[in-house]
């Protein structure tokens, strides 16, 4: 069929590309999570915040946020990998990839949940407040389940961004579908295997997207 | 119970400051209902946020159960807000948590053992007569229906003092007078003080006890709603009062067609029990004077009957003197207008 030979693919390699493409994404997106989280509540507090010395903490953290989020990917991961060296004894293969991943998402992921904090009504916050919750009380029990649909779309949204940043980190040799994509399909115009492993990843992003809209649906109380 | 001590908030900076309080001296008693009316933008809603420091006045005390709260650091005041409940204006309740766990909300706050938790929702959604909607989402409910589980939620951790924020503003009039009639069975049950802030003058005729105008950041008059509502000194105090009775315009058609040589016209105030009796009929028939009813309402502030009638009285000079005397020492309180 149009000229396209899949007997050609190597399977073994294939499923192989797509475990490693897995790990990447389910090790970089739990780390993302725990450090964008409470970095996006921060962002948030702080932001609003009476206190002086919060909102200039508020101002040095959204700079540091800014900057990680305009360097691009591909330039991300070469930068780091110094930091990944120190950290795992090596900067390439599956474990190579997770800093420059969670570095890269996390800051994009942390401004995803201040602004789904920010969609909580402020009314119910001052409820809590005149009802005499203190300010982790607040965020725990007010700020967290009220924003749940936004922080689950959130993170939908960041996942399926990791799964591309994945294909870019297969470049510097963390495998994965979509290194095997480029090495194939545009270096050795081996067309099959890149289609194989884009249709895989495109199915990957449809059900992770599905699964995150589902989420949404069955928090959303309004 | 509560007290404000010269009170003042400020908004923006020292150079350019615009004043929304100046200087409110309040006092509410143990389990009284005080009403504070004004237009929006009066400074109302700055003094009711003001009374939990949900706003921090610029200066001045607020005394709540005899601690000045604007002397506590932040641990003390969040202690002391739990014995404050406030309600508002749309409600505010968590949109991701049953009616029970709002309700339930202030006691897991200091960690209430489950039990007690149980027991004091089920005892406050019978109160409110939720019990059918415990499991129920606020998106589900009526607008009503909300504020009363507002309600329950503030009376859940047994405050000292209930604050009101517009809290029928949002709500038809039927619905109105019911969350009313609701706060005014919660006050007579657990003697709890009310404060609330409203626009509407019916709301402080059905529910309070006094009442304070407030007019461009400061209180223009205050004393019990009788005396204020049948009475009132202030322009502002009028023209809430004539908003809801007869319209001004009315009035004044009524007096200028009315005015002669041989007629007086007489405002009569009739308060308490006396509201109910035929002492005008009986006075006119002993002196003979004939009168005409140009304005006139009879009803009740809280559950005090009063009737307020403009008449003109035609007759004699003298039998027309002698009947405002006879109603004056029947305790009747006669204004003559012109």
């Amino acid at each position: 069929m149009w000229g396209l030979d899949f007997s050609m693919v190597d399977w073994e390699e294939m499923s192989q590309a797509a475990i490693d493409t897995l790990k990447m994404l389910g090790a970089s997106a739990l780390l993302t999570f725990i450090i964008g989280l409470p970095l996006g509540v921060l962002l948030f507090i702080t932001a609003r915040s009476n206190s002086a010395l919060l909102r200039f903490i508020y101002r040095i953290l959204s700079f540091i946020v800014n900057i990680l989020r305009s360097v691009p990917f591909v330039i991300l991961i070469v930068a780091l990998i110094p930091i990944t060296r120190a950290i795992f004894g090596v900067s390439i293969g599956v474990e190579g990839t997770i800093p420059p991943l969670v570095i890269g998402a996390a800051p994009f992921f942390a401004r995803l949940v201040e602004t789904a904090l920010r969609e909580v009504d402020r009314g119910v916050i001052e409820a809590a407040t005149s009802m005499g919750a203190s300010t982790f009380q607040i965020i725990r029990k007010v700020l967290l389940p009220e924003s749940m649909p936004g922080l689950i779309a959130g993170m939908t949204i960041t996942v399926v961004t990791l799964v591309s940043y994945t294909a870019m980190a297969g470049m510097v040799g963390g495998g994965g579908l979509g290194d095997l994509a480029i090495r194939y399909g545009y270096q050795r115009y081996e067309k099959e295997v890149m289609i194989v492993a884009v249709i895989l990843m495109i199915v990957l992003v449809q059900l992770l997207q599905m699964i995150g809209d589902r989420l949404v649906a069955h928090f959303t109380r309004k | 119970m509560i007290e404000l001590k010269q009170l003042t908030k400020k908004y923006g900076t020292k150079k350019k400051s615009t004043t929304a309080l100046s200087e409110i001296d309040l006092q509410v008693g143990k389990g009284e209902i005080f009403g504070v009316i004004g237009h929006s933008g009066a400074g109302k809603s700055t003094l009711i946020r003001c009374i939990n420091l949900l706003e921090r006045p610029t200066s001045g005390e607020v005394w709540v159960n005899g601690v000045n709260l604007t002397a506590l650091g932040k641990g003390d005041l969040q202690k002391h807000r739990r014995k404050i409940g406030m309600i508002f204006q749309h409600f505010n309740l968590l949109s991701s948590a049953t009616v029970y766990d709002n309700i339930a909300f202030p006691l897991t706050l200091t960690n209430t053992p489950k039990a007690d938790i149980k027991k004091k929702v089920s005892d406050l959604l019978a109160l409110v007569g939720l019990e059918d909607h415990k499991n129920k989402y606020p998106a589900q409910l009526s607008g009503g229906q909300k504020q009363r589980v507002g309600i329950a939620r503030a009376l859940a951790s047994d405050p000292d003092v209930l604050l009101c924020d517009e809290a029928t503003s949002a709500l038809d009039p039927q619905t109105t007078d019911s969350i009313l009639r609701l706060l005014l069975d919660i006050n007579k049950k657990f003697n709890l003080t009310i404060m609330l802030i409203t626009h509407e003058m019916h709301v402080i005729q059905s529910v309070c006890d006094r009442v304070a105008v407030i007019h461009a950041g400061g209180i223009v008059e205050e004393g019990p709603v009788t005396e204020v509502f049948l009475k009132p000194k202030h322009q502002v105090t009028r023209e809430f009062i004539n908003r809801e009775t007869t319209g001004a315009d009315a009035l004044k058609l009524a007096l200028s067609t009315t005015n002669s040589e041989s007629s007086k016209q007489v405002k009569i105030t009739f308060l308490g029990a006396q509201t109910y009796d035929s002492l005008l009929s009986q006075i006119v028939r002993e002196t003979g004077v004939n009168f005409a009813i140009l304005q006139g309402t009879i009803s009740t502030i809280k559950d005090m009957p009063y009737g307020q009638l403009l008449v003109s009285f035609e007759g004699e000079a003298s039998n027309i003197n002698r009947t405002i005397t006879l109603l004056k020492e029947r305790n009747l309180d006669v204004e003559v207008m012109n």
